[in-house]
């Protein structure tokens, strides 16, 4: 069976709510069969809309869905046949755990023997076995969510939607969660369309993550990609941390550019400017700019530190580096006996391929 | 030391409960003293109507103390043949008394309560015993006049001798105990409180449906509109409570009557001939439309409240799973909104089963309801021992109702807001 690259596609979807305002703008997004997607983005910026207009509980304003080929404006929440789980869980207060994930069954009029066949592998599947004649109330945050992932997959949905699922649940229950969860799609190989603002959540589950911002997709691509190479000055400071420098492009040659800023100079790897005099943003990750580096970079910079904060694995080391005194160093705790005090000047290194030269903020 | 007493003790050596107590007393004290005006204040105004309603509709005292003598003669005779000559003389001697305090009259009419005719045969006495001799009671009164020779009479006089008596319950459901003690049905043209009794539930009953049938829609539009409408919309369900419920009635009088706004409106639509507007008004259709009409914030604001609480994404949850919007409706949202339902419901029926401003300004001869004829017998006929029986009768009516839904639903379940 051939995996259709294209089996949700969004087909230039605006979204307006008031007719003056786009909350999603030219929306194109092709999701292959089997994939787990993560739409990620700060609040505000379309995500869920477009997870809403996926289940049917919102219409596009202009342009089409297609699911497997086939566009689905037109065809009501209930006969999509797409499997959702809620911010809030919605689980039905009213039913126990076992008539909670027969509904969908229920209501598509399976036999009571399938049904209970089905019921007992989905609770299984998501280890809560013997919870079957439980009522919501009485399951934990946890629990809950566990059943609420049961009763999206339980009647063989082709594509799962999960809204800020994890949100309600406290640190550590999350990550086991996405872990859980991030097992289950791999077993069973439904398409899942998980929406989240937050970003290891959406780094550690997804085969791709789609960054929107402004009722756009800045970046569609995989985790890796997205951390190492943002394409955009958003993705960059909103995917993981980030030391930026604004400045000005004094010269442009074959793979790198000089970047003028208010004091002092830098080499940078061109990504989004073109030519001398454009207005740019560097971006470095903390932990590829390093203390007295050993091999040779073409960048090579004092620092005076500012700040010193210590993390047990490693040491957060704020400096006052050209001009920025929000400059971040991540320092693994070795035995190596490095000069970071307060107030000490130390030298730092990068290699101008990972300074990106990315569009103005 | 605390194991071998088995009780654990303070530092100081006193038992921990007994510490604790003295601890809590103060707070305890507080507390009563805060509700203590509330409780004052149910007891004199709640309380003590019930019970003196309750002993006022057993009392039966009034024919007892009228003729003492003759019912201590009385308690030695077994009621099989006529009465001794003792029994005789003290019903004259009480009589005596009754006429010449110009109280016979109120006796005459009791005992012809239980024995029709007797008020002539007491007349005729009243005439007559100026002129007795003494001795030989019994003589002279049989010879006032024959019926005083039939034991029935005599009987009936026993009859209302304990100072108790339940005849007023029997009479609120068209019954009476007869000459021989038992309980029988009231002619058939006679039963009018039976009528009542049914017209009064099945009034509650029919506006209760009307109330939930209008507000569920009305209370699901309030919850889910966004807040700038609902507050408008709510402002439109709370407007009636603020008007006085005599302006109310009176201005479904002007709409409802024959001459009336809606009637003309029907006209003028062609609906009706102007000869033949339709009666909407001092019948049950008024009685009806006008309660419902009062009644509806009762129910708009318990499922309100209870729709409110209810998460929209249940409904989109639902649908997700593959439950058209009626399946979804019914399967998910309408059972969580049964605790709004409950106790809506029970607020209105109890409401309108004592109605009585509502259906004595519209309702006619066809849409009164009990209330009115307890009303009726307070300040017409003065019967309030009566009153209060159906009054009680009522109430227990109410308990009854409160007690089959609690054992039905659940009382715990209802969510007044």
């Amino acid at each position: 069976m051939s995996k259709k690259a294209d089996f949700v596609k969004f087909d230039k979807v605006d979204k307006s709510y008031d007719g003056k305002v786009l909350v999603v703008k030219d929306l194109n997004l092709d999701i292959e069969e089997g994939e787990f997607v993560t739409m990620l983005g700060p609040s505000g910026s379309g995500k869920t809309t477009c997870l809403m207009m996926l289940a049917g509980f919102e219409t596009p304003t202009n342009g089409e869905i297609f699911l497997d080929n086939n566009p689905i404006s037109n065809i009501p929440p209930h006969k999509r046949g797409i499997g959702m789980v809620f911010q809030n869980y919605a689980l039905f207060p009213h039913m126990t755990v076992f008539e909670n994930l027969a509904f969908p069954l229920k209501v598509r009029k399976m036999s009571q023997e399938d049904i209970e066949k089905k019921v007992d592998k989905a609770l299984s599947m998501v280890s809560l076995g013997g919870f079957a004649n439980r009522m919501p109330g009485q399951l934990s945050g946890g629990q809950q969510q566990r059943v609420a992932v049961a009763r999206a997959l339980v009647f063989d949905p082709a594509v799962v939607l999960m809204d800020e699922p994890l949100g309600a649940l406290d640190k550590n229950l999350r990550e086991s969660m996405q872990y859980e969860i991030k097992h289950i799609h791999e077993s069973i190989g439904v398409t899942v369309v998980y929406v989240t603002h937050d970003q290891g959540e959406a780094l550690t589950m997804s085969n791709r993550i789609a960054v929107f911002n402004d009722g756009k997709v800045q970046q569609l691509s995989s985790p890796d990609k997205l951390y190492e190479e943002p394409v955009n000055s958003f993705v960059a400071e909103f995917i993981g941390e980030n030391n930026t420098f604004g400045g000005e492009v004094s010269e442009i040659s074959n793979g790198t550019c000089k970047v003028k800023l208010e004091k002092g100079e830098i080499i940078a790897n061109p990504i989004s400017v073109k030519s001398v005099g454009e207005k740019t943003t560097v971006s470095i990750r903390p932990e590829r700019a390093l203390i007295n580096p050993k091999d040779k970079m073409d960048n090579n910079q004092k620092g005076k530190i500012e700040e010193v904060i210590y993390h047990g694995d490693h040491t957060r080391v704020r400096l006052n580096l050209l001009g920025n005194s929000e400059f971040i160093l991540k320092v693994p705790n070795s035995s190596q006996n490095l000069d970071i005090k307060l107030g000490n000047e130390i030298n730092i290194g990068w290699n101008s391929h990972d300074a990106r030269a990315l569009d103005p903020k | 030391m605390s194991s071998e007493t088995g009780k654990i003790l303070t530092t100081d050596g006193i038992p921990l409960e007994e510490s604790l107590k003295q601890a809590e007393k103060k707070n305890k004290i507080k507390a009563f003293l805060l509700v203590a005006p509330l409780l004052l204040f149910l007891i004199i105004t709640y309380m003590i109507p019930i019970g003196d309603m309750f002993s006022r509709s057993i009392d039966d005292k009034m024919v007892t103390n009228m003729l003492p003598k003759t019912y201590k003669a009385m308690e030695t005779w077994d009621g099989k043949e006529l009465p001794p000559e003792e029994v005789f003389e003290a019903f004259y001697l009480d009589y005596k008394i009754l006429v010449k305090n110009k109280t016979a009259g109120k006796l005459q009419t009791q005992l012809n309560y239980e024995k029709n005719g007797f008020k002539s045969v007491l007349k005729k006495l009243a005439r007559k015993q100026k002129k007795f001799e003494e001795g030989n009671y019994k003589e002279q009164i049989m010879k006032v006049h024959k019926r005083w020779r039939n034991v029935e009479y005599w009987r009936a006089i026993k009859r209302r001798a304990p100072s108790y008596t339940y005849s007023k319950y029997l009479k609120g459901v068209d019954m009476y105990s007869n000459e021989d003690g038992k309980i029988v049905q009231v002619s058939e043209d006679r039963r009018i409180h039976r009528i009542l009794w049914i017209r009064t539930v099945e009034v509650a009953f029919f506006v209760t449906l009307f109330c939930f049938l209008m507000a569920y829609p009305i209370a699901h539009l309030l919850a889910t509109l966004p807040m700038k409408y609902s507050n408008l919309l709510m402002i439109c369900v709370l407007l009636p409570f603020w008007t006085s419920l005599l302006v109310r009635t009176a201005s479904w009088m002007i709409l409802l009557q024959q001459q009336g706004i809606v009637n003309d409106f029907f006209v003028w639509t062609g609906l009706v001939a102007d000869d033949n507007r339709p009666e909407m008004m001092y019948n049950k259709t008024g009685t009806y439309v006008a309660m419902t009409q009062i009644l509806l914030p009762f129910m708009v604001l318990p499922l309100y409240s209870v729709m409110k609480t209810i998460s929209p994404s249940l409904m989109r949850a639902g649908k997700s799973l593959g439950a058209t919007p009626a399946v979804a409706f019914f399967k998910v949202y309408f059972p969580l909104t049964i605790p709004g339902i409950g106790a809506g419901c029970l607020l209105v029926f109890i409401l309108a089963i004592g109605y009585y401003i509502t259906p004595a300004l519209v309702g006619g001869a066809s849409g009164t309801l009990i209330s009115n004829q307890i009303a009726y017998h307070m300040k017409s006929t003065l019967d309030w021992s009566f009153a209060s029986a159906m009054g009680l009768m009522l109430l227990t009516g109410v308990l009854v109702i409160y007690w089959i839904y609690n054992k039905l639903v659940g009382v715990d379940n209802i969510k007044l807001g």
